[in-house]
């Protein structure tokens, strides 16, 4: 058994967001450095605001100011702040109830230590010094002595230039791993060699193996050398560029059932004009130096396979 | 109150079976690590795979990075010639929930659900974050672990228990995972032991969060005389419900978990004892807020499995909790269990099971 493949894998995506009228007066009044709630049915405010009640789940969108200042609900000390997190620093996690609100927000409390936090305590907002309409608009919270007569005040929701959506950008870090199966075909393929499994109980030869086989679910543990030959069983012809790739169109995109395989892999067809390419074409890979896998394949100059030899793997 | 007046359909639980948990099963993908399970699970009951009417799954793409990674899972059930199937992104107890209604009305006998996660290949901290509420939540990235420790600093200020009895369920459930051989924790030191470690988010240490698992599960469903040709002792599912609480943290009691007790009295536990519970509380404190929406007291045994503190492979662990309460059943260790699955941050969401074996 080789050793199994494993390579870095980063999937980063910036996640575009419209924004409903209660969030984006929500947003855009955080730019402005004024923080709004929404009134339920029953009288309750609540930050951040929601556009349905969470009880009733009536529509809501009566607009309430609130203040800057509040109180600590609960709290959880971070001695290692993870990326992304609003602090470098070991800050606590906080759920904060704003003076004016009867539900509470979560973010981050700047504090010197575990044992400068306990819930009750008062707190504000200490806001970014660059703020475009986001809940990091809040930086974090400080310690700070609360207004407990606040009470909510309507508000418009209306300001200039509203907000209306959020970028949201997300990364996460993988180790990727393909298991056994790929890893022996992509061994293989390094050495410029096509592996199939065989299925133990239908006899198919699956390429490129995955392990198993999906028509007896049983594992294909039995490999077998494919090709390098075969046989174009269907293709279409290519004629948009698509972004970033570097092959002139038009060109062929086919299905290919190596010899010995029961299943069609897919390459890319050259060394003929497009509209010569057909069913039943023979075609053997073309390798690029210290290629991984096939750069395309190529016509043998074999006469052309019978179609019953192939109809299976349509 | 008797099964057959709840529902139109009798419906057991009759195989269970999981992998061996464990940290990383990098050298495996999903499909080869999920199909022991899959043959272990059909050997129990001597179904072939084109014998299953339903099969339904549960799993998350955020776990591997790759979008359909459930596709690739299909391979192991023999999805060629079509079959009937259906997935969700969610732990699998909830594709249990699917298949047992698709067999409630009739449109199936029999049903395969299994459930699979991988937590080895990313930094599930991270990973789970990117399940949250993501105008106002994601953005700050808070990770699983500091969402569970601002609820268990809820429960120590309303008194409800400290670190130190936090620490005695973590020892409880990994001592008893002693004598479950799929477990990735079995045995513990000590509660004062336990108590010397740092804190990983305050008020939480090391021992009151799950491992991080690699691992896989899968029942069979079936209906009625199926039930009890299959198996010897089916687990009937007495009752069944699952619900949802509101998404924003700050409008919830986080002592409190309405919608798990809402989910158990429509099961119909409140209105019969159950001697077993199986408790999907990945964290510690968890478990405490769950004895009080179940009311379940001290003659209950709770996570004889060593429940998710010992093995939690994420969006299989709740579907676990189903299958070792059945398995408890089928083997006359248990008359009548409770099992229960959540997902989310803080019991976000909840389902309940109530199960239950013919007098011996
Ligand atoms: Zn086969």
């Amino acid at each position: 058994m080789p050793d199994i493949l494993s390579a870095p894998l980063v999937v980063e995506f910036p996640f575009t967001r419209s924004l409903g009228p209660v969030q984006s007066a929500f947003l855009t009044g955080l730019r402005e450095r004024t923080v709004l709630g929404v009134r339920t049915s029953d009288g309750s405010v609540l930050v951040p605001p929601v556009e349905y009640d969470p009880k009733t789940a009536e529509e809501i969108r009566d607009l309430v100011e609130v203040a800057p200042t509040g109180t600590v609900t609960t709290w959880a000390w971070n001695p290692a702040p993870r990326r992304g997190q609003p602090l470098a620093t070991p800050f606590a996690w906080v759920l904060v109830r704003l003076d004016g609100a009867d539900s509470a927000l979560l973010h981050a409390l700047d504090a010197p230590g575990p044992d400068a936090v306990r819930t009750g305590m008062a707190v504000r907002i200490r806001w970014a010094a660059e703020r475009t309409g986001a809940i990091t608009d809040i930086a974090c919270f400080e310690p700070g002595e609360g207004q407990p007569d606040t009470r909510a005040r309507p508000h418009s929701g209306q300001f200039a230039e509203a907000v209306t959506g959020i970028t949201a950008p997300a990364r996460l870090d993988y180790t990727y791993s393909p298991g056994r199966a790929q890893t022996r075909y992509l061994d293989a393929l390094a050495g410029h060699r096509t592996i199939g499994e065989r299925c133990p109980a239908c006899r198919k030869v699956y390429v490129p193996p995955r392990g198993a086989c999906p028509t007896c679910g049983v594992p294909t543990d039995e490999q077998t050398e494919v090709g390098p030959k075969g046989t174009v069983t269907t293709f279409c012809i290519v004629n948009i560029k698509a972004k970033n790739l570097d092959i002139e169109v038009p060109y062929v995109y086919a299905h290919i059932a190596l010899d010995g395989a029961d299943l069609a892999l897919h390459g890319r067809i050259a060394g003929i004009p497009a509209d010569k390419v057909r069913m039943g074409l023979r075609v053997e890979p073309v390798w690029a130096e210290d290629g991984r896998y096939p750069d395309h394949y190529r016509p043998t100059g074999e006469p052309d396979a019978d179609y019953d030899s192939y109809k299976e793997l349509l | 109150m008797t099964r057959d007046q709840r529902y139109p359909r009798e419906i057991a639980i009759v195989a269970f079976a999981q992998t061996d948990h464990t940290r990383s099963s990098a050298e495996l993908s999903e499909v080869e690590m999920l199909m022991p399970v899959l043959r272990q699970v059909l050997g129990q009951t001597g179904l072939h795979t084109g014998e299953i009417d339903f099969t339904c799954s549960g799993s998350s793409d955020y776990l591997a990075g790759r979008a359909f990674s459930f596709t690739m899972a299909l391979d192991g059930v023999g999805a060629w010639p079509p079959i009937s199937e259906s997935h969700v992104e969610m732990d699998g107890a909830w594709a249990l929930y699917e298949a047992w209604v698709k067999i409630l009305t009739g449109e199936a006998e029999t049903a395969l659900v299994y459930a699979f996660g991988k937590s080895s290949p990313g930094e599930l901290r991270d990973v789970l974050s990117r399940q949250l509420d993501p105008y106002y939540v994601a953005p700050l990235w808070p990770d699983s672990v500091a969402l569970a420790a601002l609820q268990a600093r809820t429960l120590i200020d309303a008194g409800e228990t400290d670190e130190r009895a936090l620490a005695g369920i973590a020892a409880r459930s990994r001592t008893a995972a002693q004598d479950n051989p799929h477990a990735q924790l079995r045995g513990s030191a000590a509660p004062d032991v336990l108590l010397e470690a740092d804190h990983l988010v305050q008020p939480l240490r090391i021992h009151d969060t799950p491992p991080v698992s690699d691992g896989a599960a899968a029942v069979v469903l079936a209906a009625g005389d199926t039930a009890r040709r299959l198996t010897d002792r089916p687990a009937w599912i007495l009752g069944l419900d699952h619900r949802i609480e509101a998404h924003s943290l700050g409008v919830r009691d986080l002592t409190d978990s309405p919608s798990t007790r809402l989910a158990a009295e429509r099961a119909g536990l409140f209105e019969t004892g159950v001697d077993t519970a199986e408790l999907h509380a990945p964290f510690t404190a968890q478990e405490i807020v769950l004895r009080k929406a179940l009311r379940l007291d001290d003659t209950v045994r709770i996570n004889p499995s060593g429940g998710a503190l010992a093995a939690n492979p994420v969006m299989a662990a709740g579907l676990i909790r189903l299958g070792e309460a059945a398995a408890r059943i089928s083997r006359g260790d248990s008359d009548r269990a409770v099992a229960h699955a959540t997902s989310g941050p803080c019991l976000q969401q909840n389902l309940v099971a109530v199960l239950e074996g013919e007098a011996q």
